[in-house]
């Protein structure tokens, strides 16, 4: 019984640790990149943009934060989705692909912060 | 003592998920850095894995949960055009405006960040598993935005609290 147990352990740890593609991972990290620029962008070219504010209008009582919300969400999960069809079963480098997705993240990060979308302020 | 529907929500919104946010990014930023020193064959690597899945998911749930209620709820009742919102109240006094301009601007976009970083996150612990042992990059990676998703939540938290203590939801 023990040597069964033994082997199905075995067989059961070689299944979880042989390699797996980078390219679904490396599609998530980048995904996350992009859909926090792209939230960002929202951010900026409503606060730019008076406009642009109203078209994200999508709820009265919260106002233009309805539209910048749920557009930026629905690119993040658009990209992950096309992203990751591409780049299923594939090898992508990540070396490649993490400091694009960082330097994505930093773009959101300063274009909610308000100092610097003020700049732009219409 | 009452707890107003309004209070009850600010309460959910801010300390409950709060909490458990913390709770969860505490234990999942310890499961994660002390990956590096398993074994991957090992039934404590396994252990690990499967707490670290648990914080992550608990961590992109709750995230997603607060900036939604917040977003949807609270923040309703906070800019709401009426002289006795909090957000017409701060305004008013020049020595105020600044919680409302930097504090609460801040804090209501820079959160939406937090959820999408939290779920990738939990989206790479769940495709690697036990690999995640070996694949020290993917763990800098994860580390690297689970760090930043803590951070943009935790501004949004602190000024939440501290705009809460200046102008409270009534």
């Amino acid at each position: 019984m023990s040597s069964v147990t033994k082997e199905t352990i075995s067989y059961d740890a070689q299944a979880e640790t042989s390699s797996l593609p980078m390219g679904p991972a490396a599609a998530a990290i980048l995904a996350g990149g992009i859909g926090s620029a792209w939230y960002g962008l929202m951010v900026l070219l409503s606060e730019a943009s008076k406009g642009f504010g109203n078209l994200l209008n999508f709820y009265k009582p919260v106002g233009p934060l309805s539209g910048k919300t749920i557009v930026g969400v629905a690119g993040f999960l658009l990209v992950w989705l096309v992203l990751g069809n591409l780049w299923k079963g594939k090898d992508v480098k990540l070396n490649r692909v993490w400091p694009i997705a960082l330097a994505l993240i930093i773009v959101g990060l300063v274009f909610t912060f308000p100092p610097f979308f003020e700049l732009f302020a219409e | 003592m009452s707890v107003s529907v309004r209070d009850a929500w600010t309460l959910i919104h801010g300390m409950t998920f709060g909490a458990l946010f913390l709770l969860a990014y505490a234990g999942g930023i310890a499961e994660l850095i002390s990956l590096r020193y398993e074994d991957v064959n090992s039934p404590s690597a396994a252990q690990r894995v499967k707490r670290l899945k648990l914080g992550t998911t608990v961590m992109a749930a709750v995230a997603w949960l607060t900036v939604i209620t917040g977003t949807w709820i609270p923040y309703v009742w906070y800019r709401a055009k009426v002289p006795t919102s909090p957000r017409s109240f701060l305004l008013s006094d020049p020595a105020t405006a600044g919680w409302h301009k930097f504090g609460m601007e801040w804090k209501e976009h820079v959160a939406w960040l937090a959820p999408i970083l939290a779920t990738v996150v939990a989206y790479l612990v769940y495709y690697f598993g036990r690999r995640l042992v070996r694949e020290e990059k993917i763990r800098q990676v994860a580390m690297v935005m689970y760090n930043l998703a803590f951070v943009t939540a935790a501004v949004a938290g602190l000024f939440g609290a501290l705009i809460t203590k200046a102008a409270p939801i009534k």
